[in-house]
C-alpha cells in the first residue's frame, strides 16, 4: 500500500476550505501552514485568469527530509506516509534545508519541525484526510496508488500525460500529483512574488523561525522556567513588519 | 526576490501565505568558520612538523591543541544554540540516524574534540611543568603519557579530513538549496580549513623560525588563491540550474549581499594573496599578521553570503 494525493487544479476554485480544515484538524498555529492554496494571476488584461494551487508535503518516496534528519524524527510509515515524531525532533532545521518544496515549518508553539502527515492519525482510524473531506468540488483525491482500482489510480490512468509532480528534477519521487497545472503554477520560479503586492495581506516572508517571542536563551531556560502562554496575539505582532516589506520592493 | 518569470505569461502571485526567510543564519556561519580553524590548525601543524624541526616552532606542540580546542568548542556551542530544542542534542547520540550527515558529522566532531583534548592536556602539561602544582594528578598523568601525543597526531590529521568536509555533505543533502549542490563544496571546505588554519597559526608564530613562517605564508597564499578561483568560477559560470542562477542573482544584482560578498573577497582573498606573496619573499611579521586577520574576516563574510543567498528563493 502506498498512499498518494492528486489535486485536479481544473476543479479547484480556491475556496481555501482545505487550508482551514487542515488548520483546525491539526491545530496548526498561526503563522504556520501544512497546506496552503496559492493564487497566481496569469496574463495581461483582458486576457487574464487566476489559478489556485493547493500545496502540501509530497510524501516523497525518496525524501531528502527523511535522509537528513539526524534523529529519525522524520520517518516512513508502512503506507508510504513521511511522518514526523515531534518528541524526537531536536529543531536543527536540517529538514527545512532539505525539502525542495518548503513543506516543513518550525512550529512556533513546540519549537519542533512539523508538516502535513497525510493526516496519518485519521488514516489509522479509517478516515480520509480532513482536507479531502472538506473539498466541495472533490478536487483533492486521496488513496492507494499501488491499487489499480483505487479512485486515485484510475484518475491517474485517465489523465496519463497530463499528470505532473512538482520539481521532478529533484528526484524525490513525490506521491502527490497534479492534473491541470502548468509550469506557471507549479514552478515557483516561473511566477513573480512581489513584496507587498498581495490580496488581503502584504506579508510575503516570515522574519522568524519557530517561536519568535523567546530568545535563544529562553530555549535553554524553558524546561525550568516555563514559557509564557502563547496566544493568537503573539503571532499577530508580525503585522508590524508590513511597512518594511512594502518599502523593499513591489508596488 | 528574484524569479525567472517568462515575461509573456505575466504570472504573479496574488495571494499566498508568508513563506520562510533565512532559516540557517549567521550562527551557522560561525559554526562553519570556527570548524575551519579547529581542523585547519591540525593540518597545518602536521605539515609544519613534517617539514621543520620542533625547535623552530617552540610553542606549536601546545598552542595548536589550545587553538583547536577553543575553535571546536565555539563550533559545538554555536551548533547547540542554533537548535530549537538544545537539550535534545543528546538524541543525536541516543537515536542516531546514519544516513544523515548531521549525525555522522556530530559523532566525528565529538571524537575529534576528544582527541584534541588529550593533545591539549599533554601539550600544556609538558610545556608548563609547574602548572597545577606538584600534586596535580592530571598533569602528572599527562606528562607520564607524553608519547601518546605523537601517536594520536596521525589519527587526528586523518580524522580532520571528514570533520572539515562533512559540512559539504550536509549542504549536498540540503537538496532545496541548489547552489550548494556542488562537488566543489568539498574542496572549498578544505581550502577554507587551510586558509583558517594557516591564518590562526600565523598569529602565534612570532617566536618561530623564518622558514616555518614562510611555509605558513605559502599555504595561506595558495589556499586563498585556489579558493578565490573556485568562488569566481561558481560566481561567473554557474549555469548548472535556473535555481542556482537565480540565487546568484542576489549577489550579481547589487544590494547588501553584493557588498558583503565583494568586501569578503577583497579582504579575505585578494589582499591576503598579495600580502602573503610578499611575505614569502621577505619575512615581514606585521604584514603577514595583517593578511591572517583579513583572511579570517573575509572568509567569514563570504561563507555568510554563500550560506544565506540560497535561502532567499521561494521553494514553492
Ligand atoms: S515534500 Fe518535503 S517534507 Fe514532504 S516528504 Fe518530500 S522532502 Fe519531505
Ligand atoms: S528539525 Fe527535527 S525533524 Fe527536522 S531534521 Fe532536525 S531533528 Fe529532524
Ligand atoms: S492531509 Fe491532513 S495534514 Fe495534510 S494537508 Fe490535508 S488536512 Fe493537512
Amino acid at each position: 500500500m502506498k498512499l498518494g494525493f492528486l489535486v485536479d487544479l481544473s476543479l479547484c476554485m480556491g475556496c481555501k476550505g482545505c487550508e482551514i480544515a487542515c488548520k483546525v484538524e491539526n491545530e496548526v498555529p498561526l503563522s504556520s501552514w501544512r497546506l496552503r492554496v496559492k493564487y497566481i494571476d496569469i496574463g495581461v488584461f483582458p486576457e487574464t485568469k487566476r489559478s489556485f494551487t493547493p500545496l502540501r508535503c509530497n510524501h516523497c518516496e525518496s525524501a531528502p527530509c527523511e535522509r537528513i534528519c539526524p534523529v529519525s524524527a522524520l520517518h516512513y510509515l508502512e503506507n508510504g506516509i513521511v511522518n514526523i515524531d515531534s518528541s524526537r525532533c531536536i529543531g536543527c532545521a536540517g529538514c527545512m534545508m532539505a525539502c525542495p518544496y518548503g513543506a516543513i515549518y518550525m512550529d512556533p508553539e513546540t519549537n519542533t519541525a512539523d508538516k502535513c502527515t497525510y493526516c496519518a492519525h485519521r488514516i489509522e482510524s479509517g478516515m480520509m484526510p480532513a482536507c479531502v473531506v472538506v473539498c466541495p468540488v472533490e478536487a483533492n483525491i486521496f488513496g492507494d496508488i499501488e491499487d489499480d482500482n483505487s479512485h486515485i489510480s484510475r484518475y491517474i490512468m485517465e489523465h496519463k500525460g497530463a499528470v505532473q509532480v512538482r520539481k521532478p528534477e529533484k528526484h524525490t519521487s513525490p506521491t502527490h500529483f497534479y492534473v491541470g497545472g502548468g509550469n506557471q503554477t507549479l514552478n515557483p520560479l516561473a511566477h513573480q512574488r512581489l513584496e507587498g503586492f498581495s490580496l488581503f495581506n502584504n506579508i510575503t516572508h516570515l522574519e522568524h523561525v519557530g517561536d519568535q517571542h523567546h530568545s535563544i536563551l529562553d530555549r535553554f531556560l524553558a524546561p525550568f522556567a516555563g514559557h509564557a502562554k502563547l496566544n493568537n496575539d503573539n503571532f499577530t505582532a508580525m503585522q508590524e513588519n508590513v511597512e518594511t516589506h512594502s518599502k523593499e520592493g513591489g508596488h | 526576490m528574484v524569479e525567472n518569470t517568462i515575461h509573456a505569461t505575466q504570472a504573479i502571485v496574488t495571494l499566498d501565505v508568508p513563506i520562510q526567510g533565512i532559516v540557517w543564519g549567521s550562527i551557522i556561519t560561525v559554526n562553519m568558520w570556527a570548524k575551519s580553524i579547529g581542523t585547519g590548525v591540525v593540518f597545518l601543524a602536521a605539515y609544519l612538523l613534517y617539514r621543520h624541526k620542533k625547535e623552530s616552532m617552540p610553542n606549536l606542540r601546545w598552542i595548536m591543541p589550545v587553538i583547536a580546542f577553543i575553535a571546536l568548542n565555539v563550533f559545538l556551542f554555536f551548533t547547540l544554540i542554533d537548535l530549537h530544542q538544545p537539550y535534545r542534542m543528546i538524541h543525536i547520540y541516543t537515536h542516531p540516524h546514519w544516513t544523515s550527515s548531521i549525525t555522522v558529522g556530530a559523532w566525528l566532531a565529538s571524537l575529534f574534540l576528544g582527541l584534541v583534548t588529550v593533545l591539549l592536556l599533554i601539550g600544556v602539561a609538558d610545556a608548563f611543568p609547574t602548572l597545577g602544582g606538584k600534586n596535580c594528578k592530571m598533569s602528572a598523568l599527562a606528562r607520564k603519557n607524553s608519547a601518546v601525543y605523537e601517536k594520536i597526531m596521525p589519527f587526528l590529521v586523518f580524522l580532520a579530513i571528514p570533520v572539515t568536509t562533512y559540512t559539504a555533505i550536509i549542504m549536498a543533502q540540503s537538496s532545496a538549496r541548489e547552489l550548494w549542490q556542488a562537488p566543489a563544496e568539498v574542496m572549498q571546505m578544505l581550502w577554507a580549513a587551510f586558509m583558517a588554519g594557516s591564518a590562526a597559526l600565523i598569529l602565534v608564530s612570532g617566536s618561530w623560525s623564518k622558514e616555518a613562517r614562510k611555509d605558513l605564508a605559502f599555504v595561506l597564499t595558495i589556499a586563498v588563491f585556489f579558493s578565490f578561483a573556485m568562488y569566481m568560477s561558481e560566481y561567473f559560470f554557474s549555469f548548472k540550474s535556473s535555481e542556482a542562477e537565480a540565487t546568484l542573482a542576489f549577489v550579481h544584482a547589487g544590494g547588501a549581499y553584493n557588498v558583503e560578498f565583494w568586501t569578503g573577497m577583497t579582504l579575505g582573498f585578494i589582499i591576503p594573496f598579495f600580502l602573503g606573496l610578499s611575505s614569502i619573499k621577505s619575512d615581514n611579521i606585521t604584514l603577514l599578521r595583517l593578511a591572517a586577520i583579513l583572511a579570517l574576516v573575509g572568509l567569514f563574510l563570504v561563507k555568510d553570503v554563500w550560506l544565506k543567498i540560497p535561502q532567499m528563493l521561494p521553494l514553492s
